[in-house]
């Protein structure tokens, strides 16, 4: 299959984008990395009649490391996340989730924005940026907001950003040296997106407890109370407080489902206390 | 044995070009003004075609049944099955599609993406019809009709009773078992192509194809578009995989021939992967209801299968929608004896693409139902599951050995296959090892499965299976050049499984010309003897015979000439290491031969052979029954009981493929196929939803085993030549996939026995073996309660 035909266009800066986006009144898509709108265009799921790749934009591509904070531009690669030197936990937990999405050659080209702003619920991204209690920064013709990781993502494939809008960067706090932290995919195979996520995260410095539960059928969900009670007792639960955790925000999923998903989030705790 | 000759571990030459990316795939053909041709398929599993309405602009450009149908023969694929009825395939759809991904207009443009875009150009209004997705299903009477010809959906239904009735009467137990089998899709590295254009000073139409099969796609070519076989000239370039995908007839290299004619342009398809995985390529799918009769002490009785196998909606060509069901039920009974047999196959249509036959055809499916149910019986008795496959094994010394179904097997030691299996795979320890807990909960479980391969059979067997064509005797030409190297033309193609490689060898042990002065010419009509081609592990027995017969004749006529340039009687010289050796220990390199036919002719003897140093010879084994391969496969697995996820620890295959020509190829084989074979236990699925809309069509949905999925694996091999053929070689390209799927779900089923979980399906992902955990704790729970 090959892609309709359609418009390209490789802007230099946000406001560039931004202007070439709103010149095609929702007939333009933005294309990052391209790995899943690449195959899109190809099967003629997706035919924008433009493509705006804002893979070469400067101001996407940096990374700030800030006293108590990083801010990473929205087209950074998944590999540059892996490849990045493991220098503090924050870095640890981020290489680990970025080495573990998808395939080498997926890695150099996808990228976090990308990610976030496609909203696939079994992606990576979207969970452990709800781990970190990210916020977003979207661009827009007019101005410029931050949004919080708990109201980007809408549903699957449903973000907060706006069809005349642009994803720029995602900030988030670092985490302590003495925070503990997990993270479970469980994958059909090596490389493949995941069937269920578990991400948990027990900063006690900053009294974060967080437990992620991902690749539902909605956006990635805090199971805030069992959080707080495995964050005081810094113990693995009970298999059934996790399944009637996870029960409970997520009503209709399959027993196998549910099954799934309590393993890996069991799993992920398991790796940050202990 | 010439260095280089039968058994040596030689790499393969074509490794050369391929591994530079040098070969020559249909889609590395160029010409000036080549089109590029796209099919606009059926977005419907089962609909009436009502109106089709084609732009004016597209005029010349492309095409639909009402340009086509005229001037072509739909596929029809006769079979001499009794009941069996033909299916007709359009090259294009005509009143009806029958199947998501069934081509109903082409259109040719300078690229690909500009003919994708004239087919959405065209507008087809369908009345859709309920869809028949379930093959049990379209059994039933009152089922909608894929074909309202044939009054039901059955393409053929067959029976058999082999003293059944009396077998089971000693019985002890009696274990049923229900056995669903995905639909695979076969995938090899490059899907399938075609490129026709017509060849005005030859006066023949040149088709590429990416076939297995070249010889007999001319012939195919030539009945659907009433062309003759002299004006027609197939050339099958490096093919990337062929699998058995590449055995069959497309109506898109129809089409493609077609356009290529009336065209008077090169046209070129090229298969991607959506196309590959949702319109073509389906495999394996069948259904079985098993029950198996033992008595006591494990041996076997009987064995009752009723088979119903997903055809799809066609009739393939040549092998026929029957071919799976007909294999199948002369195979069941496997490396077993038994006293009885009952069998009944029903070969459903169903609003699928044609089930094509795939690596060892319907093998790997039955030896599911068989290895699976034969280990059910195993737990029943409370028998060790190795124990009963050596109870239940057909005994050496009553080879050669015919099976219940009338199976001939010709040569080897199946009880010393599975007992080396067994040492190989360390089965003691395993069971030692699962008295304690595994440290991370998984659980361990260790299976085996034995198989047969039946290569290369004959015309008598090709009778039975109704076949519209048959293979006989199968030609090679060999012929030294004038500086004495020589060369090979056979009518078999290498689709990647080293020909190029082995038959130079077996060349090198009787003319002791090194492979690398040897060049191998396959898959062209116009420059090679007719063969019906490569499929059912026919290559190496065939093809390597026939040159084994060539190369000894062009040998004699090799020592003739020597002799004579020694100055010796004929009988007093050999041939050794490329050169004519004198009782006197003159020498007379075989360059030197060539030069005296080729160059000096003054220096021949007065009674030369005038058919000079090319010999055209046909062979065939010396009976009809094939070259039966054998072995056994053990795994080693962990499950993981709250994930599903399934590991492959261990795996060893004990193999017997009679002479090895070269280890390294066999080995080779033995991963690949094998490979395929972890794809068909673990992960590969072609899923349809209630409307027949395919749920798989790329990749990231269809799941093959990777490198990260593939276990280490040890090959240990036997040798027991055939009997009947050339040199013993028998057939080993598709043994692989034969033993794996039964050997992994066998080991899944016994690190599941302390959960009183069972699988009897494929894929066995993670989702399956957590249901199949959660109604066994359920079913417990119950019986607490």
């Amino acid at each position: 299959m090959k892609a309709a035909p359609f418009e390209y266009v490789r802007p230099g800066t946000v406001g560039q984008a931004l202007s070439v986006l709103a010149s095609w009144r929702g007939d333009a898509r933005l294309m990052a990395g391209g790995q899943t709108l690449g195959p899109m265009l190809n099967m003629r799921v997706a035919t924008p009649k433009c493509i705006i790749d804002v893979s070469r934009i400067d101001a996407l591509r940096k990374i700030e490391d800030r006293q108590g904070s990083i801010i990473v531009g929205a087209a950074v690669t998944h590999s540059r996340f892996e490849d990045a030197a493991a220098s503090s936990p924050t870095w640890r937990l981020l290489s680990y989730v970025g080495s573990s999405i998808a395939y080498r050659a997926i890695r150099n080209r996808g990228t976090i924005g990308g990610s976030l702003a496609h909203a696939d619920p079994a992606a990576d991204w979207p969970a452990a940026m709800m781990l970190l209690g990210a916020r977003l920064t979207i661009a827009g013709a007019r101005r410029t907001r931050a949004v919080d990781m708990k109201d980007f993502m809408l549903g699957p494939f449903r973000t907060a950003i706006e069809p005349d809008e642009v994803l720029t960067s995602i900030e988030f706090q670092t985490i302590s040296a003495d925070a503990r932290w997990g993270y479970y995919k469980a994958c059909r195979k090596e490389g493949e997106y995941p069937e269920a996520i578990g991400a948990v995260l027990f900063d006690r410095r900053r009294s974060i407890h967080r437990i992620v539960v991902g690749a539902l059928d909605v956006a990635p969900q805090l199971l805030e109370p069992l959080a707080m009670i495995v964050g005081q007792q810094n113990k693995v639960p009970e298999s059934q407080m996790i399944l009637n955790a996870i029960a409970k925000i997520a009503a209709d999923l399959s027993d196998v489902d549910l099954q799934l998903h309590a393993a890996a989030v069991r799993r992920a705790i398991v790796q940050a206390v202990n | 044995m010439a260095a280089n000759g039968i058994g040596a571990r030689l790499p393969r030459k074509e490794d050369a070009r391929h591994l530079k990316g040098e070969g020559t795939f249909v889609g590395d053909i160029d010409f000036p003004n080549l089109l590029e041709a796209a099919f606009l398929r059926s977005p419907l599993a089962h609909a009436k075609i009502a109106k089709v309405t084609l732009p004016i602009e597209l005029e010349g450009r492309a095409f639909t049944s009402a340009q086509i149908a005229t001037s072509t023969k739909p596929i029809r694929t006769p079979s001499a099955l009794p009941g069996y009825k033909s299916s007709d395939y359009p090259l294009l759809a005509t009143k009806k599609v029958r199947f998501v991904g069934e081509p109903i207009a082409v259109c040719v443009a300078q690229t690909r993406a500009e003919a994708e875009d004239m087919c959405r150009q065209i507008v087809i209004e369908f009345e859709e019809l309920p869809a028949i997705v379930d093959a049990v299903d379209g059994r039933k009477p009152g089922s909608p009709l894929v074909h309202e010809e044939f009054g039901d959906n059955l393409f053929v239904t067959t029976s058999a009773n082999i003293r059944f009735d009396d077998a089971v009467k000693g019985a002890d137990v009696v274990v049923n078992r229900e056995f669903r089998l995905a639909r695979n899709c076969m995938s090899p590295l490059e899907g399938k192509g075609a490129l026709a254009y017509l060849d005005e000073r030859a006066e023949h139409l040149v088709v590429y194809s990416s076939t297995q099969v070249p010889h007999i796609i001319r012939s195919a070519i030539s009945e659907s578009l009433g062309l003759e076989e002299r004006r027609i000239r197939v050339i099958a370039p490096d093919v990337g995989g062929g699998f058995g995908y590449k055995s069959v007839l497309q109506v898109e290299e129809l089409c493609i021939a077609w356009l290529g004619l009336t065209l008077q342009k090169p046209v070129r398809w090229t298969e991607d992967r959506y196309e590959h995985l949702v319109a073509a390529a389906n495999a394996r799918e069948h259904h079985y209801q098993v029950s198996a009769y033992a008595n006591k002490s494990g041996k076997l009785l009987a064995l009752d299968v009723e088979l119903t196998v997903d055809c799809g909606a066609y009739s393939a060509w040549p092998v026929s929608a029957c071919l799976e069901a007909i294999h199948a039920a002369r195979n069941l009974p496997s490396n077993y004896t038994m006293d009885g047999f009952r069998c009944s196959t029903y070969s459903v249509t169903t609003n699928k693409p044609p089930i094509v036959p795939y690596r060892s055809v319907a093998k790997p499916s039955l030896g599911v139902a068989v290895e699976v149910t034969l280990d059910a019986v195993a737990r029943e008795l409370g028998l060790e599951p190795a124990e009963i496959r050596l109870i239940n094994l057909i005994p050496a010394d009553q080879m050669p050995y015919n099976t219940i179904t009338g199976v001939h097997y010709d040569s080897g030691n199946y009880p010393r296959s599975m007992q080396t299996a067994i040492e190989q795979i360390k089965l003691d320890q395993i069971r030692d090892r699962q008295k304690t807990k595994e440290p991370d909960g998984r659980l361990i479980g260790v299976g085996f499965s034995n198989y047969t391969e039946t290569t290369a059979m004959g015309t008598k067997v090709f009778i039975g299976l109704g076949w519209p064509l048959k293979p006989g005797f199968e030609q090679a030409t060999v012929r030294l050049t004038t500086d004495g190297d020589l060369e090979i033309k056979v009518g078999v193609l290498s689709p990647g499984v080293g020909l190029e490689t082995t038959l130079a060898q077996v060349a090198c042990e009787i003319l002791g010309i090194d492979p690398a002065r040897t060049k191998v010419v396959h898959g062209d009509t116009a420059l090679t003897p007719y063969s019906t081609g490569t499929y059912n592990s026919r290559g190496m027995v065939m093809a390597g015979g026939a040159v084994s017969m060539a190369c000894k004749e062009l040998a004699a006529r090799i020592r003739h000439i020597g002799a004579h340039l020694l100055q010796e009687r004929r009988d007093s010289v050999t041939l050794k290491n490329g050169a004519v050796i004198g009782a006197r220990g003159g020498v007379v390199p075989i360059q030197q031969v060539a030069k005296a036919w080729y160059i000096d002719p003054e220096n021949l003897p007065a009674d030369v052979n005038p058919s000079g140093l090319e010999v055209t010879t046909g062979y065939k084994p010396s009976t009809d029954t094939g070259a039966i391969g054998y072995g056994t496969h053990a795994a080693v697995v962990a499950v993981d009981p709250e994930i599903g996820t399934v590991e492959i620890l261990d795996y060893v295959i004990v193999e017997d493929c009679g002479t090895i020509v070269n280890p390294l190829i066999v080995e080779g084989q033995a991963y690949g196929a094998t490979t395929q074979g972890i794809g068909q236990a673990l992960y590969e699925e072609m899923r349809y939803d209630e409307l027949g809309q395919p749920l798989a069509s790329t990749l990231s949905d269809y799941l093959l085993p990777g490198a990260s999925e593939v276990p280490n694996i040890r090959v240990i091999h036997f040798e027991t030549p055939s009997p009947y053929t050339e040199m013993g070689i028998k057939g080993v390209g598709e043994a692989g996939s034969i033993g794996a799927p039964g050997a992994i779900l066998n080991a899944i089923n016994d690190a599941l026995r302390p959960l009183c979980a069972e699988i009897c399906e494929t894929p066995a992902t993670p989702r399956v073996v957590l249901n199949a955990i959660l109604n066994a704790g359920r079913s417990q729970a119950g019986k607490l309660a």
